[in-house]
């Protein structure tokens, strides 16, 4: 129950991240990635504050031997750079561009009355459920 | 750059970088965000409810932020639908494939060091910086 909680209170904060940084609005996203546009570096300073207080915090964290309510770290040791990861994130990519949403701020978005967002949210499932047919695990 | 909100961005992604940090000292999890939507129905049982209370809070904490700040432009009425829904296909396809989004590699991998993530990241960074270019500049679709 208490990592339920805890999942409840770290997602409420990441939500509010996302608002507070404006990536909830998919279009200041775009101005990030049009870069022969006018540009709108914003993203680039959401990342470095991310990283700053999660590299610091997750270094502090790993210094113990397992989380505070779990048995242990669910960390992935894969080190490969494999045709699946690149790409993945090569056709991710294309995604993002073409809307402005990953998959956060579109999740968040459902609840901003924003409509674009519940049928973002349901293609991302369409996607998710295409990937596992390809690996054979759905 | 008249649009760059530098004060706001790194205050928002400070707040997303201490969710991350939340969720990975007391639950041991990564907070990657398309790994948490995809376990959402993947996963059975405890490992369900978690993923689901920190979805509801991603748009829990989104809707408080609406009810204090000045209003945030979110809906785009005019939007060319078919991009969403090929866009919102390939997001889910690529992050599945890819094991990991914005978050995910973007902000955990790389807070870990990890040269996944790393690769990842610079990968989906060129290709949706392509997109864009392509769909804004060369096909011209007004976007």
């Amino acid at each position: 129950m208490t990592k339920i909680i805890l999942a409840l209170i770290a997602g409420t904060i990441f939500g509010l991240g996302l608002a507070v940084s404006q990536m909830v609005n998919p279009n200041k996203v775009l101005a990030f990635l049009d870069i022969a546009g006018d540009w709108d570096p914003s993203l680039a300073l959401v990342m470095a504050g991310a990283l700053a207080v999660a590299a610091t915090g997750f270094r502090w964290a790993r210094r113990h031997e397992k989380p505070v309510l779990g048995s242990r770290f669910h960390i992935t040791l894969k080190t490969a750079l494999d045709r699946p990861l690149l790409a993945g994130a090569a056709l991710f990519g294309v995604g993002w561009g073409m809307t402005g949403f990953c998959p956060g701020p579109a999740f968040a978005s459902m609840a901003l009355g924003n409509r674009e967002a519940i049928v973002m949210v349901a293609c991302i499932y369409a996607g998710f459920w295409a990937a596992g047919l390809l690996n054979g695990k759905n | 750059m008249q649009n760059f909100t530098p004060v706001s961005a790194l205050l928002g992604g400070a707040l997303i970088g201490l969710s991350a940090f939340i969720l990975l000292w007391f639950n041991g999890r990564i907070a990657g965000i398309s790994s948490i939507m995809n376990g959402l129905f993947a996963a059975s049982g405890p490992n369900r409810y978690w993923r689901l209370a920190f979805l509801l809070g991603l748009m829990l904490g989104a809707a408080i932020w609406q009810q204090f700040a000045p209003a945030i432009p979110t809906l785009r009425p005019h939007y060319p639908l078919p991009l969403i829904i090929v866009g919102g296909f390939l997001v889910g396809f690529g992050t599945r494939l890819g094991s990991g989004c914005t978050s995910g590699h973007g902000i955990c991998g790389i807070a870990l060091l990890s040269p996944r993530s790393i690769a990842a990241t610079l990968t989906f960074m060129a290709s949706g910086i392509a997109t864009v270019y392509l769909l804004r500049h060369v096909l011209q679709v007004s976007v």
